[in-house]
């Protein structure tokens, strides 16, 4: 089984994870577009190994406001998943989706409700490519919301890893054009190797 | 202040007045800050977990509220602060995201508080005020020279505790 060191990460397992990130966002970006009835876009995945010092401004700044939804990983691996969008993509999608508005900073709780069910579709259609591709039972935990600072919100997930390791291993995708935001899959660490013994590895 | 030093997660710095130290974004994490108001001389610590002894992946003694003040005192001390004259103030230790069944991702914030204030009583370091918990993110900037902590959060307005 494949033994994941932190501190001895070989190219293999990067390239690896990537793509499984790649397949993964694929099928939440189109699943996205779909429904959303307009592009959207991503760049190729980044798989990034980080000192906790470094995590708060991985996404542009740990005091930029944004719309944090977390889902926890569940089944045979476990995990977090946090989809962050700027402010301004939450509010077009709320525009979207419930044809009206948003107040300026505020969410109803009946906006609040879309913009996770936002997040449900695409963490389950992440999860279903690497269910495919693995074999592995997975599936997202009930989200949860919140509208902070990046940093704050990074801090939930950097915590779950804390307790395993003095760094954090995640993979993460940006969206763009008509969406701006992140995708970040945060696996715990037996998890893996967990996959990556499933691939063969 | 001269210049302010960025302390990130699972970190700590120290410094002498007039410079300051800032912390941006905490979460469920805790700032800590201690100073001595004679020498002036401070130190901020961004805490992630509340206690070093049930987790074996521990090199790193920042990330703790244990091993994090400990450490922080000792480097205090080092810069010329006396460790009878620290007091201390706490910020942070929120709950970012309500997760159903999750209950320690849940508590991790207010765990994260009361072992730093526990840990700051066992050292006998008075904590002069606080701002913790709710559900909100918060950045810190903290001025040795003072004693003042500013406290920022989206969409409240700015106070120093």
């Amino acid at each position: 089984m494949a033994k994941i060191d932190l501190d001895h990460l070989n190219q293999e397992y990067f390239d690896v994870l990537r793509e499984i990130g790649n397949i993964g966002t694929g099928n939440a970006t189109t699943a996205l577009a779909k429904m959303l009835d307009c592009k959207v876009d991503m760049y190729v995945p980044q798989v990034k190994l980080l000192e906790f010092s470094e995590v708060g401004n991985v996404i542009g700044g740990e005091e930029l406001l944004m719309v944090g939804i977390y889902l926890g990983v569940q089944g045979e691996i476990s995990g977090s998943i946090l989809f962050m969008l700027e402010i301004s993509s939450a509010q077009k999608l709320i525009q979207l989706l419930l044809g009206c508005d948003s107040d300026n900073g505020h969410l109803s709780e009946m906006e609040e409700s879309a913009l996770k069910e936002i997040g449900n579709i695409i963490s389950a259609s992440y999860l279903n490519s690497l269910s495919t591709l693995t074999g592995l039972s997975i599936y997202p935990t009930v989200p949860a919301l919140s509208v902070d600072m990046a940093g704050a919100i990074l801090s939930v997930p950097a915590i779950v890893y804390g307790t395993m390791a003095d760094k954090l291993l995640m993979i993460q995708t940006q969206f763009f054009d008509g969406l701006n935001g992140y995708f970040i899959l945060a696996p715990d660490l037996e998890s893996y190797e967990k996959i990556l013994s499933s691939l063969g590895m | 202040m001269r210049e302010i030093y960025k302390v990130g997660m699972a970190d700590l710095k120290v410094c002498r007045a007039p410079d300051g130290l800032t912390t941006l974004g905490l979460g469920s994490c805790v700032g800590v800050a201690v100073r001595d108001p004679v020498t002036k001389v401070g130190g901020l610590l961004h805490v992630m977990l509340p206690d070093s002894r049930h987790i074996k992946n521990n090199l790193n003694k920042c990330k703790f509220a244990d091993t994090g003040i400990d450490e922080l005192v000792r480097q205090v001390v080092a810069l010329g602060a006396s460790p009878e004259r620290l007091v201390a103030k706490v910020a942070g230790g929120a709950q970012m995201f309500n997760v159903q069944g999750a209950p320690d991702l849940v508590r991790i914030g207010d765990q994260n508080v009361e072992a730093c204030k526990k840990r700051l009583r066992e050292l006998k370091i008075p904590v002069l005020s606080s701002d913790t918990g709710l559900n909100y993110g918060r950045t810190i900037v903290f001025n040795p020279e003072n004693g003042e902590l500013l406290v920022r959060a989206v969409g409240k307005p700015e106070k120093i505790i």
